[in-house]
């Protein structure tokens, strides 16, 4: 077998070596009543060509966004990705390195986590950077735990227009803990700052905004970032790192934490995961901030390296009293970012933004010229915007799948309120003759 | 060879570009009409500045600072740094896996949900289980995941527990996931044998559990005998059992976690299945649960009508969601072609030799190194360094840096807590005979060094990119990004 190099002759040996006479001597401390008498319920071998062949038929049956035009967002989007990005991540000593626990062997680990921190912090204007987490959903969930435990309050406040997958993995984790969730109104898209205020009381811990937020409109950040500290909270941002090519970034806006998805930056769509979120802080609060960190000190010889830094808070020393549970972070993923956006530079993540921004107001207001197809919301938006449709969501989804057009997604899964709405999302790959043959079939009413 | 490599904000030059983008190609309203002034980027971000040949080289010359398991052996005990097999790798970077929006209609996405759906399926057979949950990101987050669903079901019974038993050998994930839940701790030592003391788990049970974590084999490597009679201590006081699979690489159609009483299991898909670790992540940290669990596990999970494959999101007493989507979708892909390439007989074949490959390193290094525990390891076992100490003033960790210089990586140090000078050492079974002579060869080397010449391994490692690191330094002196000079 391809994957276990040892002949008979080998295992022979070894027992030997070992001092027994059978493997099955060596499992003896296994009892006879836990002991597993049947084949495992998996099919049988594959060899080589068989195993891709069934891979390649198990990915034929599937549509991908490169066969498809795709309009589909919603907290994953098919940005461009460089070639580079796939070069440098399919190193093998990239890919099949453990976490540096050794630094004096894994300089290249360390060294890109640091400057993944360093491009993070510069793109979001924040002090601090982990070395990323598990995504954008969990990255805010963290936050909220971190803002209870920092201001000994117990109840988060988040927006009801963040992303409605992050306010469920939100609502779970504080559940978990004990503590309590309270989600503010939207009024036309946006989050409804004179209901906010009604609510944001002195047992607020945190306020959680996305901005843009899941209809891809712009929040007014700064009134609410005023609102959460005037009640003695914390503010968190969630946003997209490809709109800070055009936009303010949260450090400049007063956020303690500045979080999100971090897949637009160099990652394959791959069906929702892995991707990685991102976790930015303020100096003042480093030190509660969980997962992974590298930082700079030096070798006996004085040289420059990177280390595992602020260990301390880390569940290996810390156990129980740890600032998280997380024991990874997604290095591969992050390093993907960081190639992203080192090739992107100053002028690429601006032009990115600018092409998606353009784009999508493009499609937006030639949308607004259709009879049965309007924009829900007038509130100012990035690259994403929701359409309220006179046609069933699910008829213009089908419909348009026909014409190898991906839409959607439908709103009414997450608001039912917005039954029949449709939320798309317009990247820089789209080109001015999809979205110009995608308004004639809404046109033409598919 | 070079050794220190440039940040790349350092190889930056104003002008300098890496991409290449197109015209706007619709008509363009000046940015401040489209968006409000107070909304929009005032200074760019200071971003490098570089061309395309920058970028590679930086980041390829980064790579060979850097050790792998495609350049050696990772004898990281309870870490499993398995070879990765290529072939997997070569599924998961097919466009027809790696381009699907997780938004996509679900027609769009059979082959995709047929392979999520035959993983439950093949996880749930070889964890004795009957329903699994792909959604954890990782084994840390898979510990979680059980324990949030061992808390909804004391819930949904009204009851109110608090307490999680956990063995003094544990991983300290297992601590910090059950303070992430709410929940207590309570430690319970070990016995002589390495496996838990009965008489001191009897001690701390009443009706207030909620939970017993166990990692079995354990971190000493060691198959605790009383895991059903454990089982059945805690279940006799209402608790439930949380199977930590970390190890599971020792047990593969040798024995099922489920079968044994144990109510919630994960898996490590990075470790047992071969999915690398790529630096620290991503990995998958699947959760199976018996049938009185499945109500409460996460949203969604894959479901199959006949030929049709669906995403199942109507379950009312769900813990509700882990993460965003349904899990690292990726990771699964080459896990699946792990099993599928090896099949039931190929599995077992693999904890078998894993099983092997530890005990002959154990044998081989007995003579030189104390054993804490003399009796047939599993999957790894410990080895001390008291010995090295006591006698020499040499530490493990200085054993450890020393191993660096021989071209190889060290095993895990100082951890379980629970044994001095702690060495942990697990093979895993993609080694061959003769890897595993080269490491114990320069193991034996490194005692005798200890003895003769103590100072080479104190001072270690002399061979590598960058010379013994000061954490000290780095942690007072924080120094966590770039700032610009």
């Amino acid at each position: 077998m391809k994957y276990l190099p040892h002949t008979e002759a080998d295992r022979k040996k070894m027992l030997e070596t070992i001092g027994v006479s059978r493997m099955e001597d060596l499992f003896a401390d296994i009892p006879e009543g836990v002991r597993f008498k049947g084949r495992l319920d998996v099919p049988p071998a594959l060899s080589d060509p068989e195993l891709m062949r069934h891979l390649r038929e198990l990915a034929s049956r599937n549509r991908t966004v490169d066969d498809y035009t795709s309009y589909l967002g919603g907290g994953a989007y098919d940005h461009f990705l460089p070639s580079v990005v796939d070069h440098v991540a399919s190193r093998n000593e990239f890919y099949t390195a453990y976490t540096p626990y050794q630094p004096e062997v894994s300089q290249g680990t360390l060294q890109t986590m640091y400057e993944y921190q360093s491009l993070m912090c510069e793109l979001l204007g924040m002090d601090v950077s982990n070395a990323s987490m598990y995504d954008g959903a969990t990255a805010a969930a963290e936050a909220a735990l971190i803002s209870c435990r920092h201001t000994e309050r117990k109840k988060a406040a988040v927006a009801a227009t963040v992303h409605p997958e992050w306010r469920q993995v939100l609502r779970t984790y504080m559940w978990g803990r004990d503590l309590e969730v309270v989600e503010l109104p939207h009024a036309g898209g946006v989050t409804d700052v004179e209901r906010a205020k009604a609510l944001l009381g002195p047992d607020v811990a945190c306020l959680i905004v996305q901005h843009p937020n899941f209809f891809g409109c712009l929040e007014p950040v700064e009134e609410l970032e005023k609102l959460a500290h005037a009640a003695g909270g914390l503010f968190v941002a969630g946003v997209d790192p490809i709109s800070l090519g055009v936009l303010k970034p949260p450090g400049e806006y007063g956020a303690d934490f500045a979080v999100g998805e971090g897949q637009s930056l160099g990652n394959h769509l791959n069906f929702g995961g892995p991707y990685l979120g991102f976790f930015t802080c303020t100096e003042k609060l480093m030190r509660r901030m969980p997962g992974r960190i590298s930082g700079q000190t030096l070798d006996a010889n004085g040289q420059r390296g990177f280390v595992l830094a602020l260990a301390t808070r880390e569940q290996h020393i810390r156990r129980e009293k740890a600032t998280s549970n997380i024991c990874s972070n997604e290095a591969l993923c992050a390093l993907a970012a960081a190639v992203y956006l080192t090739t992107l530079g100053p002028r690429g993540i601006k032009h990115v933004a600018e092409l998606c921004l353009h784009k999508a107001h493009y499609l937006h207001d030639r949308v607004a010229m259709l009879e049965r197809f309007k924009p829900a919301f007038s509130a100012p938006f990035f690259k994403e915007f929701v359409v309220r449709s006179q046609l069933p969501a699910g008829r213009v989804i089908s419909g348009l799948l026909e014409d190898r057009i991906m839409a959607g997604p439908d709103v009414g899964r997450f608001y039912p309120d917005l039954k029949d709405h449709l939320l798309f999302c317009v990247t820089e790959r789209r080109t001015r003759e999809e979205l110009d043959h995608l308004v004639a079939r809404l046109e033409g009413s598919l | 060879m070079k050794r220190v490599e440039p940040l790349i904000f350092d190889l930056s030059s104003p002008g300098r570009v890496a991409y290449s983008l197109p015209a706007v190609d619709v008509p363009a309203a000046p940015l401040e009409r489209l968006l409000p002034a107070g909304a929009l980027r005032g200074r760019a971000p200071r971003l490098p500045e570089v061309s395309e040949i920058d970028v590679i080289r930086h980041f390829v010359r980064l790579s060979r600072l850097n050790y792998g398991v495609d350049l050696g052996m990772y004898p990281l005990g309870s870490c499993t740094m398995k070879y990765s097999p290529k072939i997997n790798e070569d599924a998961a970077r097919m466009a027809g896996f790696t381009e699907l929006h997780p938004y996509q209609p679900e027609e769009t996405v059979q082959g995709a949900l047929e392979l999520l759906y035959q993983t439950q399926c093949f996880l749930a057979a070889i964890g004795g289980v009957d329903k699994v949950s792909l959604q954890p990101a990782a084994g840390a987050h898979g510990e979680l995941t059980g324990l949030l669903i061992i808390k909804k079901y004391h819930e949904s019974r009204g009851e109110r527990r608090n307490k999680v038993i956990i063995p003094d050998s544990a991983h300290g994930t297992n601590p910090a996931s059950a303070v992430t839940c709410g929940m207590e701790t309570v430690e319970v030592k070990s016995d002589e044998r390495g496996g838990v003391d009965l008489d001191a788990l009897a001690a701390v049970l009443d009706e207030g559990v909620a939970a017993l974590m166990l990692t079995n084999p354990n971190t000493l490597g060691l198959f605790d005998e009383n895991m059903r009679r454990i089982a059945e201590m805690v279940h006799a006081k209402g608790g439930l059992l949380h199977y930590d699979g970390a190890n599971v690489n020792a047990i593969m159609g040798i024995t099922r976690p489920g079968d044994a009483g144990f109510d919630v299991v994960h898996f490590n898909l990075h470790k047992t299945f071969s999915t690398p670790h790529g630096g620290g992540g991503p990995g998958a940290g699947p959760v199976g649960v018996k049938k009185l669990l499945e109500p409460f596990l996460p949203v969604p999970t894959v479901g199959r009508d006949g030929e049709r494959f669906f995403l199942e999101d109507d379950r009312p007493q769900s813990i509700g969601r882990m993460k965003s989507f349904y899990g690292n979708f990726n990771v699964v892909v080459k896990a699946y072609a792990f099993i599928r390439s090896l099949g039931p007989d190929g599995l077992k074949r693999v904890s078998e030799d894993a099983v092997l490959n530890a005990n002959y390193l154990m044998r081989r290094l007995q003579p030189y190194f104390d054993l804490p525990y003399d009796r047939h390891c599993m999957h790894e076992f410990v080895l001390s360094g008291r010995r090295q100490k006591n006698e020499n003033g040499v530490r493990t960790l200085d054993m450890a840096k020393r191993i660096l210089d021989y071209g190889l990586h060290p095993p895990t140090n100082y951890f379980p807590l629970i044994v001095e000078e702690c060495l942990m050492i697990e093979p895993t079974e993609s080694e061959s005979v003769e890897t595993l002579d080269e490491f114990a060869d320069v193991l034996i080397t490194i005692a005798g060094e200890a003895k003769e010449n103590p100072d080479v391994v104190k001072s270690a490692p002399h061979d590598t990119p960058v010379l013994r690191l000061d954490e000290v330094l780095a942690a007072r002196q924080l120094n966590l990004r770039w700032k610009k000079g």
